[in-house]
């Protein structure tokens, strides 16, 4: 039964201020599967994302209750090694942010936090994610350059090299390609189509025929409330609520 | 009609603020120019190998032979000593600042007026609290307690220095950092510091130009002395206290020595400057903008 539901979040509320950002959510995410969290923009996707790693940390304003399980354990509890859990977790960010640092290096990061130590494991592995990423033809003669001379498209290829590098289970994505150009749009998605096979994905997007394109399953959020869930196709073909029903329809902006 | 008042008066905006620019910058440039210009007019004719390689023999003060050795030593050692001891103190308060008081911006605030504050303190204050420690310390004027006081007279500029620097690192990518499961000492260390290597050479620069440069503090502290320092508890001469002394002896002879000294006082900040440009420029090219 463990198997069926790798994230569940219970009567997660978040305040910043007065303001009621996420209302009394309860969500379930099945492993090995794409999931989509869709919504217009400001309704508390992303930060329904950020909760899950607890980056909910960085802003102090921030005001948190309820639980988010991550295989059973808790990730607001106090007694949890955060570090640990995040290191269950990749995050793509909506503009990349690669280290400063070289290209090999950015991997290396990565690898050196989860503990791997040799140098000839590290320089194989760094080759491996890379190529994972389809960027390893691109920088294989420039391994040594700054990771901040690629183009936005290669960096973002190159920050999911860096996070499947510290061996999540689960890569957390929002909305990964806004700041992409069409093709390095196709080439993140098709990535994560081949990597759902072994990792958790959660992907936050506000475009429509990005979610229809990748989605196994749909989370539709709407003014800090989750509308509706479950398989990608039911949602789509046969929405239960009005306003998922508007929104798939392109009424609700 | 209205329209071209409009854009008249666009125009000449756009040219006065033009035209303060340029005579602030003017103003800048030209009093540096000027500082260099006197110095090295006056003092680069008594500038010579026996000034830079010499301790003062007897009678230098009065025109005879010798050289200001022992005050060049004794500078680089007491703000080398100092600034050393100020980024071991200071890069750490700066990094937890930003780091682990992230979400306590009360307290960061609080310390970052204290900080200002102690920034605005005159360097003769700092000199007179070095020397009731040191009398409370039972230790004598020396390079150390010269060491120490300067430290703390530095510390808050340095600190300040470094903490405006961390404060501009974009929140991405802290984010990026703490997701890949990297702890806080992670993060500071290894990825705040890396990209803000060029502020914090500055910071160190700034706070080594002040401390190689400041006299009042110096003055009860760190005493002086014809000998080169050998040890850290014996009375040492620097620079600007090596300059003072000869200014103030009214022969026009050291007093253009005085000149001399504040030319490889200029001379030594201005090497150490280009040598940690160029040191920084490794780590420039990979911040992330």
């Amino acid at each position: 039964m463990q198997q069926d539901t790798k994230i569940e979040v219970k009567n997660l509320n978040l305040y910043i201020g007065k303001q009621h950002i996420l209302k009394n959510i309860n969500v379930k995410i099945p492993p090995n599967r794409i999931t989509v969290i869709m919504g217009p923009s400001g309704c508390g996707k992303t930060t329904l994302l950020k909760s899950l790693n607890r980056l909910t940390d960085l802003y102090p304003e921030m005001k948190v209750s309820g639980m988010i399980l991550i295989d059973g354990e808790d990730v607001f509890h106090p007694k949890e090694d955060i570090t640990k859990i995040r290191q269950k977790m990749g995050l793509l960010s909506q503009r990349p942010f690669p280290l400063p640092m070289s290209i090999q290096k950015n991997v290396a990061y990565g690898l050196r936090i989860s503990g791997r130590k040799s140098r000839k494991g590290i320089e194989r592995r760094v080759q491996r994610y890379l190529q994972m990423v389809g960027l390893w033809d691109e920088v294989k003669d420039r391994l040594k350059d700054p990771a901040s001379g690629l183009s936005i498209g290669q960096q973002q290829r190159l920050c999911l090299a860096r996070g499947l590098a510290v061996d999540p289970e689960i890569i957390l994505a929002d909305e990964p390609t806004s700041a992409l150009d069409p093709l390095s749009s196709q080439t993140i998605e098709q990535k994560f189509m081949e990597l759902k096979e072994h990792y958790t994905i959660v992907v936050v997007t506000h475009i429509l025929r990005q979610a229809k394109r990748i989605a196994d399953n749909i989370i539709f959020m709407y003014l800090g409330e989750v509308i509706e869930q479950g398989p990608a196709e039911e949602i789509f073909n046969n929405p239960k609520e009005e306003r998922t029903k508007a929104y798939i329809m392109g009424g609700l902006y | 009609m209205r329209k071209m008042k409009r854009r008249t008066i666009i125009r000449t905006e756009e040219i006065f603020f033009r035209v303060i620019m340029f005579i602030s910058s003017m103003i800048i440039a030209a009093t540096l120019f000027l500082i260099i210009f006197s110095i090295f007019y006056k003092g680069l004719p008594s500038l010579s190998w026996d000034m830079v390689s010499q301790t003062p023999k007897g009678g230098f003060y009065f025109g005879k032979e010798g050289g200001i050795l022992n005050a060049i030593v004794g500078s680089l050692y007491l703000a080398g000593g100092s600034t050393f001891l100020a980024l071991v103190i200071g890069l750490p308060l700066a990094l937890f600042m930003n780091i682990h008081l992230l979400s306590k911006t009360k307290w960061v605030n609080a310390i970052r007026f204290c900080l200002d504050l102690l920034w605005g303190i005159p360097s003769i204050v700092y000199g007179a609290f070095g020397f009731t420690l040191m009398i409370y310390f039972g230790l004598k004027t020396s390079l150390l307690a010269g060491i120490i006081t300067v430290t703390l007279f530095i510390l808050p500029i340095m600190v300040r220095a470094m903490d405006e620097v961390i404060k501009t690192i974009p929140i991405g990518l802290v984010e990026a950092s703490y997701s890949l499961g990297s702890t806080k000492s992670e993060t500071a260390y290894r990825i705040f510091f890396r990209q803000t290597v060029p502020g914090i050479v500055t910071a160190i620069l700034l706070s080594f130009g002040r401390a190689i440069g400041d006299a009042a503090s110096v003055l009860f502290t760190t005493g002086y002395t014809d000998h080169m320092p050998t040890s850290l508890l014996q009375p040492t001469a620097t620079l600007p206290l090596a300059i003072f002394f000869q200014l103030s002896v009214p022969i026009r002879e050291v007093q253009n020595r005085a000149y001399a000294s504040a030319a490889i006082l200029v001379f030594i900040i201005l090497l150490i400057s280009i040598l940690s440009r160029i040191f920084a420029r490794k780590f420039y090219k990979n911040q992330i903008k």
